[in-house]
């Protein structure tokens, strides 16, 4: 068959006595999507509930293949689909570069299809291969396949290892207060959380202030020889000129895009990470791994920065993954809900998009993690924050946020807390990770890290500290 | 027997204390208002301390959710203006948005950024009117309880210093919009021929703060611009960001604006830049354990 007929042409499906078209595959793609209001606000969803399901009868029977001769977006006009056609690998493409979308799913729930199959076909799968099959998955074979996928990365721990789920610890605080950010972080550490990162948001964007935090969090990690790594969340060209002037850079962090535009109104482009990646790198900071950059995407992105094409937000969010695994990334953060109600009205929709997400990034070989959150304008609560960090938990999910009860003082959300991460952690029998576990239990501060169970008592080495903060730093 | 309520509960807890495994380290809350040593049971949140994240999150909903009560607002801004009698201003004008409903708004943030024809038309009087210096704009935005409980206050402090003699500003009449986000103050602001707009703007509701009060000053309204050519104050509450503080800084910003003619990135406030250099202190209690480790007496 010559793959080029399909170039341009519209697909067709004739129901009864009603023919639906979709003029290319971009709109096939956004009307087979399941419902959220993104792409209402965007003008791409189906029209109908019927509308979308012949959508995705149709894009099951779309060859694979298709995918890398109809771009999305235009090759010449967009670094990010360069990236996807320059850097596939044919050769691990070839044991499915048979199948249709519909075959695909079909081959990934079958035991074929097992970890170690997933892993060598990973750099044959672009991002929309993922996402059209994903659109025609159900929540359980969005679970069982990324279940499936195993990616392990490392930095002074081991992320993504069988039946753990790590945490970053979130200690933001308002107005960047070194006590208060510090108060946040002891909470988290005397609850077992952290193994993932240490990463704080600032409040005060800016290169002296990214350093004043790096160095606060350095040396708690030195002090109390905690094996983990730490990441301010500021623009990575800040973090560039960190690293220029010495300061302790564990992971670079960036806020990614599936399109170009989306990236440059974000302010970077490729060539920007690379040139992070390897001086990060050059401080040769990780013990037992060298992976330094932290990624954070989230579905609707590319419709804020009005730079999506005309795709559909999770197709968008799928081409961010791109650009993630071309940096080899010790984590990559999809922040679900953070976006607003507009984009993902209700939990629904959340839950959905997070499962999407975390599939489609696993398949891609990245070590996904979620921010399970929302916020206040959208349909949803802690019940529906609750049934994504289980759903995710019993997905493999790599990481997901840790932070006191719940509630970003800073960034005024709802995320997973410290007791969250606790309860996914004993009702699925999942561990944090091995370095992190032995330190939990050479500080005292669990008993029996495996069962999550933490001690009675105030750990010994937090107890000076704890003395300090009443006396010589109180304030009241 | 004791009949008071309240402590009756408090009894009922105390008695929970052997299930309740409290961390002494909720001291620390000196240092932020973080939900940081909530205690656990188990390893959950105990029953105290999840109702009262519900509790929280109920208002911050209820904020969001709550409709502007425009006549109200209307009835005690026209009191307020007769305290200023120099002023004379004419009664606020009431407007909509192009989105009919909350369920509408929360998703289309588009239409909350325009006027409903209705609202359009009943502004074309002013369009050939001689400019105004400013057009004071109030918003529900995402949190009408935001507006309920600040905009009065705070237009107390704002009024007189609007008109002091040193900087004076020939003042629009004030509108109120419903289902409004924040562009749609340019859009007020050029009907009106303001030469700048002041948005009083509920913001969006975080738990422990769900009646913050955002401020957005545009110089030259237009619709059609982006963020960058507006400068914002935010937290404006009785627990942020104080009313006379608030402005005082819009007085600031009105003022630089109007003598570099433009807004946004290129008005710095610089009240602003000075806390990071002050207020910064390097080292942190969690650190200080170097001391007791050393064998030094730290305290």
């Amino acid at each position: 068959m010559d793959l080029k007929q399909f170039m341009g042409q519209s697909y067709r499906y004739q129901l009864g006595s009603k023919t639906y078209q979709f003029t290319d595959l971009a709109e096939l793609m956004a009307k087979a999507t399941p419902a959220r209001s993104g792409d209402r606000l965007a003008g791409v969803i189906a029209e109908s509930a019927e509308q979308r399901a012949v959508a995705q009868l149709l894009l099951a029977e779309v060859p694979l293949k298709t995918f890398l001769n109809e771009t999305l977006i235009p090759y010449e006009n967009d670094e990010i689909t360069r990236l996807i056609i320059d850097e596939h690998d044919a050769e691990a493409f070839s044991v499915i570069s048979h199948l249709t979308v519909g075959d695909f799913r079909n081959w990934l729930l079958t035991d074929t299809a097992s970890t170690e199959v997933l892993k060598q076909i990973s750099a044959g799968i672009t991002p929309e291969m993922a996402a059209a099959v994903s659109k025609i998955m159900r929540n359980q074979d969005l679970i069982l396949v990324a279940q499936k996928c195993r990616v392990i990365t490392a930095f002074r721990n081991t992320i993504g290892l069988p039946k753990r789920l790590s945490t970053r610890l979130q200690p933001n605080h308002p107005t960047d207060d070194v006590n208060g950010i510090a108060a946040s972080m002891l909470d988290g550490l005397l609850y077992g959380s952290g193994d993932a990162v240490i990463g704080i948001n600032p409040a005060t964007d800016n290169v002296a202030q990214a350093t004043r935090l790096m160095s606060l969090m350095d040396e708690v990690i030195s002090l109390y020889e905690i094996p983990t790594q730490s990441c301010v969340l500021t623009h990575v060209t800040n973090t560039l000129e960190c690293i220029e002037n010495g300061a302790p850079v564990d992971l670079v962090f960036q806020s990614i895009g599936g399109t170009e535009k989306t990236n440059s109104s974000f302010g970077f482009n490729l060539a920007i990470l690379a040139e992070a990646q390897q001086a990060a790198l050059s401080l040769k900071r990780g013990t037992v791994g060298q992976n330094v950059m932290y990624f954070e995407t989230g579905q609707g992105s590319s419709l804020s920065a009005n730079a999506h094409h005309g795709l559909d937000q999770q197709t968008c969010e799928a081409r961010a993954y791109a650009v993630a695994r071309k940096f080899d990334p010790l984590l990559v953060n999809t922040v679900v809900g953070f976006i607003g109600p507009e984009y993902l009205f209700d939990g629904k929709e959340i839950i959905r998009a997070g499962l999407e997400d975390h599939f489609c990034g696993k398949l891609l070989g990245l070590p996904m993690g979620c921010d399970v959150c929302y916020t206040n304008h959208a349909e949803a609560d802690q019940n529906d924050m609750d049934n994504l960090l289980t759903l995710l938990g019993t997905a493999g999910c790599s990481f997901v946020m840790g932070i006191p009860g719940s509630d970003d003082i800073m960034l005024n959300y709802q995320t997973t807390s410290f007791h969250d991460a606790l309860y996914a952690r004993r009702v699925l029998g999942l561990g944090a990770a091995p370095e992190f576990e032995a330190w939990l239990e050479k500080m005292q501060i669990m008993t029996n890290a495996g069962l999550a169970q933490l001690t009675n008592h105030l750990p010994p080495a937090f107890a000076g500290s704890l003395n300090s903060s009443a006396v010589r730093y109180y304030r009241g | 027997m004791v009949e008071d309520k309240d402590i009756l509960i408090a009894d009922e807890y105390k008695a929970d204390d052997d299930m309740v495994t409290h961390n002494p380290w909720r001291q620390l809350r000196q240092f932020t208002a973080a939900r940081i040593g909530l205690g656990r049971a188990g390893v959950s949140t105990p029953t105290r301390e999840s109702l009262e994240f519900q509790l929280a999150h109920a208002q911050a909903r209820d904020a969001v959710h709550t409709e502007l009560d425009v006549e109200s607002l209307q009835q005690q801004l026209i009191e307020l203006q007769q305290d200023f009698p120099q002023i004379n201003l004419q009664p606020p004008l009431v407007l909509h948005s192009r989105a009919i409903d909350r369920v509408t708004y929360l998703q289309r943030p588009d239409y909350g950024r325009q006027l409903d024809e209705t609202s359009f038309t009943s502004l074309k009087p002013y369009y050939s009117k001689p400019p105004y210096d400013l057009a004071l704009v109030i918003a529900d935005g995402l949190s009408a309880t935001a507006i309920h409980q600040n905009v009065v206050p705070f237009i107390t402090c704002l009024l007189p210093i609007l008109i002091d003699g040193i900087e004076n500003f020939s003042l629009a009449p004030i509108s109120l919009v419903k289902q409004g986000r924040v562009a749609i103050g340019d859009d007020i602001g050029e009907a009106l021929n303001a030469k700048a707009v002041l948005m009083l703007i509920g913001e969006r509701p975080g738990l422990s703060s769900p009646d913050s009060l955002g401020l957005y000053m545009t110089w030259s309204p237009k619709r059609g611009l982006t963020d960058d050519r507006r400068n914002c104050i935010s937290n404006v509450r009785q627990a942020g960001l104080s009313y006379a503080t608030a402005a005082h800084k819009c007085l600031y910003l009105l003022s630089e604006a109007r003598r570099l003619q433009c807004s946004g990135v290129a008005i710095k406030d610089r009240s602003t830049e000075k806390i990071l250099d002050s207020s910064a202190v390097q080292t942190s209690f969690l650190l200080d354990n170097k001391v007791d480790r050393k064998g030094v007496n730290g305290k």
